[in-house]
Formats: structure tokens, C-alpha cells, sequence
């Protein structure tokens, strides 16, 4: 069977990982490799990676970083920030990363979903998307709307439409960060998840406010995700106890949520 | 020393970290001489099946390929679409592909979440050195569309369960293959790919 995925999410500045609150404040974890490495011992099922500055500072992807997280792991590799074309998507595969992400630059230009799945097929291409409740408007049946640039910019899309509009472009998994959750450890918002996991037919990945293991329990759950990110639970300085991948998917087994079993 | 076989779309970076990580000499092949010279060939694979096809030819390396391990038998191992391009067709474009093993690709029903992404479960039908060392079922990462049926049963090293049972490891002589991805299947996809560099490309233990 299947297994449900545990991921680490790493928002990147200048080489080092850093954790943010509603995509704001961002403080120092420590260097992306290192973290990478600790956390492949640790038994994480995958990590992704944001180059969280690119984007807003127009410039190309941090691929030095993103080769020397891919020497240390031996999981999935996802990638993403600032990603605006076939040949920069190229680049960053050959740097070591399996999956790409994209996101704002997605929104601008939403044939860079067709291109990228044609050329590397589509489970390389992620749809990561910034989610907020607005209520339900005119424009907005689902009552979220997708945000830009770091949620700090609305583009009027209705989050439903969009991801499923992503699908038939060709993403082969759609990424939902809630921006009302993020950082917050209060859980995700499951609503929105659910109702993207049941919009689409590509598999969900749940992001944005997990804080304990219930929280990733019920994402993968009621939620409908087929993975959960996680930042803060494992490394956020926020937090007053953070707990290890073998304890997470212990505390996962025992809500009956299978995920890879742990090797010796 | 391993030869990796380069390809636009392939994700040969990523098996020469791993082979790096296992002290084992590797390096990137892409052209018909390299091929023709390899002692030990890995065709790694993202993609399609139709876009791999095109890359192989564009690079000028099929026949290369053909002749050093159909012919001379080096150890071959094919990644996930490395795997799928083995057979007689695909579903995926309705593309031809090598035709070393019989048999065709299918598309996954839709009854699941496709593509499939994510660690399964991988049980052995029969001992091989591949998987030497190995539990009687590991989880691995897959990441597929498309899985392939061989005509043969004997082709058929290890089976994992996606709506369908299919096959997770295809084998016959000096060639293995494996639907997900080794080098991206933490210590025990490690495993195996230190298995196939120190095989000799028999399929008795």
C-alpha cells in the first residue's frame, strides 16, 4: 500500500534554513545542508526546498545551495522560488532535484505548467499555491483566494479553480499552503485542504500550521493529503519542544496513519 | 566503474550523488563510444517514456546500447522510466521501446491518484542478488503514471500493489530494472544499487 508522506519544508535565505510566521519574521535555523543531512539520518520521506528570496528579488535560484543539499540526501528532492522558465526548470534538475515547484510565477504565466510537464513529464512539476480565506464573493466561489510574492500580493483566483485549472496543465501534485495557518502551529486548515484533495485527481499535499502530530495526523486524514509539510514541529526555535521523524511517524502508526516504516 | 547514462530529461545527478555517497566510481555517459566502452550501465529516468526515446536517439546511442548489453552483456539497470522503455510499447503516446523484454506499459486506472507518488511497498517473488541483503518487503519511492506488464512472468523480480499488482523489479539475465526510484529510496535503495555494482550480471545468488 501506499504510504502517506512526512515532509520537511525549508524556506532558504542565503544558504540557511529559516522559519517564518504568516510568511513574515523569518529567524535563523541553521545551514540548509546541514539541516538536510540530520534530517535524512532522522528518516524524513522527503524535503522540499524554497529559495524564499529569489522571486522578490529577481534574481535565479541559489543552485550552489540546492547541489549541496542533494549530495546529502537520498530522499526526494523538491525545489522551487523564482522559476520562470524551461531552462532555469533544466538547471536546477542537473543541480540534483527531482521535482520542481512553482508557485507566483505559475500565476503569471501558467504555460510554464504545460512546458515544464511536457519536457520532464508531469509528477516533476509541483503547483504550490498561497491560500487565504476571504469569503465567499463574486470571483471567489470557494471562499480562498490565491495570493503571490510571498501572500503578500491578491490576484482576485479563486484557489479551487486555480489548482484545478493547474491539473489540466499538467502539475502532478498540488501543494496547499494556507497563509492564515502558516507558522502558527494551530493546525491546517483542513476545509481548504479537503476541498482541493477532492477538486483534483493528482495527489494533495497539506502545508501550513502543523504544530503537533495530531495536527499531521488529521491532514492526512480528514484533510484528504497524501503529504503533510512540516517545518516548525521539527526545527522552529518558536517552539518550546520540537520532536524527531521517528517520533512523528510513531505518533502517526498509532493514529492509524501508515506511513514509510522506520529502517534499522 | 558505473557508466550513467545523460540525457536531457533524466536525472543523472541525482544516481552519481548516490553512487558518490557509496565510495563507488561513477560517471555520466552520453555518447555512442562511452556506451560502447562501459563496463556496467545505468539508464536513470524521469519523464517520458516518449521524450527518453527521443533523447537516446537524438544522443545517437541506442544502437551502443543495444550491442553492449544485449550483445555483450554488461549489467545493465534500468530507474522507473529506464525500466519502462525496456518493453516492446508504451501506453504513455503510444511509443516504442527498446524491445528487450516482452511485454507492454499501462496507465494506471484512475480509480487512484495518478500520478503515484510516494513510498510502497516492494516484495521479492524470487532471491536475486539485487536484492541481497534486503528485508521481504521494503518501501521505496515511486513516482509513476505507468507501469509495465510483462509477458513473461520469469521477468518479474518483485511486485508492489497500486490498484493493480504490478511489477516493481523486472529481471532477465544481465538485465535488472526497478519502477522506483533507487537512489532516491534512502539507506535501502543504497542497498541495492551497491548490489548491482558488484554484480556480475548472472541471476543466481
Amino acid at each position: 500500500m501506499l504510504t502517506k508522506r512526512v515532509i520537511a519544508c525549508f524556506d532558504v535565505i542565503a544558504g540557511r534554513v529559516t522559519k517564518a510566521q504568516q510568511f513574515q519574521d523569518n529567524i535563523d535555523v541553521g545551514p540548509a545542508e546541514e539541516l538536510a543531512a540530520r534530517l535524512y539520518d532522522d528518516q524524513i520521506d522527503e524535503i522540499i526546498f524554497y529559495d524564499i528570496t529569489a522571486s522578490a528579488e529577481r534574481r535565479k535560484i541559489d543552485l550552489e545551495t540546492v547541489r549541496r543539499v542533494a549530495r546529502q540526501v537520498f530522499v526526494p528532492f523538491t525545489v522551487g522560488g523564482g522559476i520562470r522558465s524551461l531552462d532555469e526548470m533544466f538547471e536546477v534538475l542537473k543541480a540534483g532535484a527531482e521535482k520542481i515547484s512553482v508557485d507566483s510565477m505559475a500565476v503569471r504565466d501558467p504555460d510554464i505548467i504545460r512546458q515544464g510537464a511536457e519536457a520532464f513529464g508531469r509528477q516533476c512539476i509541483v503547483l504550490s499555491t498561497q491560500m487565504k480565506h476571504v469569503g465567499t464573493r463574486p470571483g471567489i466561489p470557494s471562499g480562498y483566494e490565491v495570493f503571490v510574492d510571498g501572500a503578500r500580493r491578491a490576484t482576485g483566483m479563486d484557489a479551487i479553480e486555480w489548482v484545478q485549472q493547474g491539473e489540466t496543465l499538467g502539475a502532478g501534485e498540488i501543494c496547499v499552503n494556507s497563509i492564515d495557518r502558516d507558522g502558527t502551529h494551530s493546525g491546517y486548515d483542513l476545509r481548504v485542504t479537503r476541498a482541493v484533495a477532492d477538486a483534483v485527481n493528482v495527489p494533495v499535499i497539506a502545508s501550513g500550521g502543523a504544530g503537533t502530530v495530531d495536527h499531521i495526523a488529521e491532514g492526512l486524514t480528514e484533510g484528504g493529503a497524501s503529504a503533510a509539510i512540516i517545518s516548525s514541529i521539527l526545527y522552529s526555535p518558536r517552539l518550546e519542544r520540537n520532536l524527531g521523524v521517528r517520533e512523528i511517524k510513531e505518533g502517526l502508526a498509532a493514529r492509524g496513519v501508515p506511513t514509510r516504516p522506520w529502517v534499522d | 566503474m558505473i557508466d550513467v547514462i545523460d540525457y536531457r530529461a533524466g536525472n543523472a545527478p541525482s544516481v552519481i550523488y548516490a553512487l558518490e555517497r557509496l565510495g563507488l566510481p561513477s560517471r555520466l555517459a552520453s555518447t555512442p563510444e562511452q556506451v560502447a566502452a562501459a563496463e556496467r550501465l545505468i539508464l536513470p529516468g524521469v519523464g517520458s517514456a516518449g521524450a527518453t526515446m527521443a533523447s537516446l536517439r537524438e544522443l545517437g546511442v541506442l544502437d551502443a546500447l543495444s550491442a553492449r548489453v544485449r550483445g555483450d552483456g554488461v549489467p545493465f539497470l534500468g530507474i522507473c522510466i529506464g525500466l519502462q522503455v525496456l518493453f516492446e510499447r508504451s501506453e504513455e503516446g503510444d511509443v516504442r521501446g527498446l524491445d528487450w523484454l516482452a511485454g507492454n506499459v499501462r496507465r494506471f486506472p484512475d480509480s487512484q491518484r495518478v500520478p503515484q507518488i510516494g513510498w510502497n511497498a516492494v516484495r521479492p517473488v524470487r532471491a536475486h542478488p539485487l536484492w541481497a541483503g534486503l528485508p521481504s518487503e521494503a518501501h521505496c519511492y515511486f513516482v509513476n503514471s505507468f507501469y509495465a506488464v510483462p509477458t513473461d512472468p520469469a521477468d518479474v523480480l518483485a511486485t508492489t500493489e497500486y490498484g493493480v499488482e504490478f511489477c516493481s523489479i523486472a529481471a532477465r539475465a544481465n538485465v535488472v530494472a526497478t519502477q522506483f526510484h533507487a537512489e532516491k529510496s534512502g539507506q535501502l535503495g543504497l542497498r541495492l544499487l551497491a548490489n548491482f555494482a558488484s554484480w556480475d550480471g548472472s541471476s543466481s545468488c
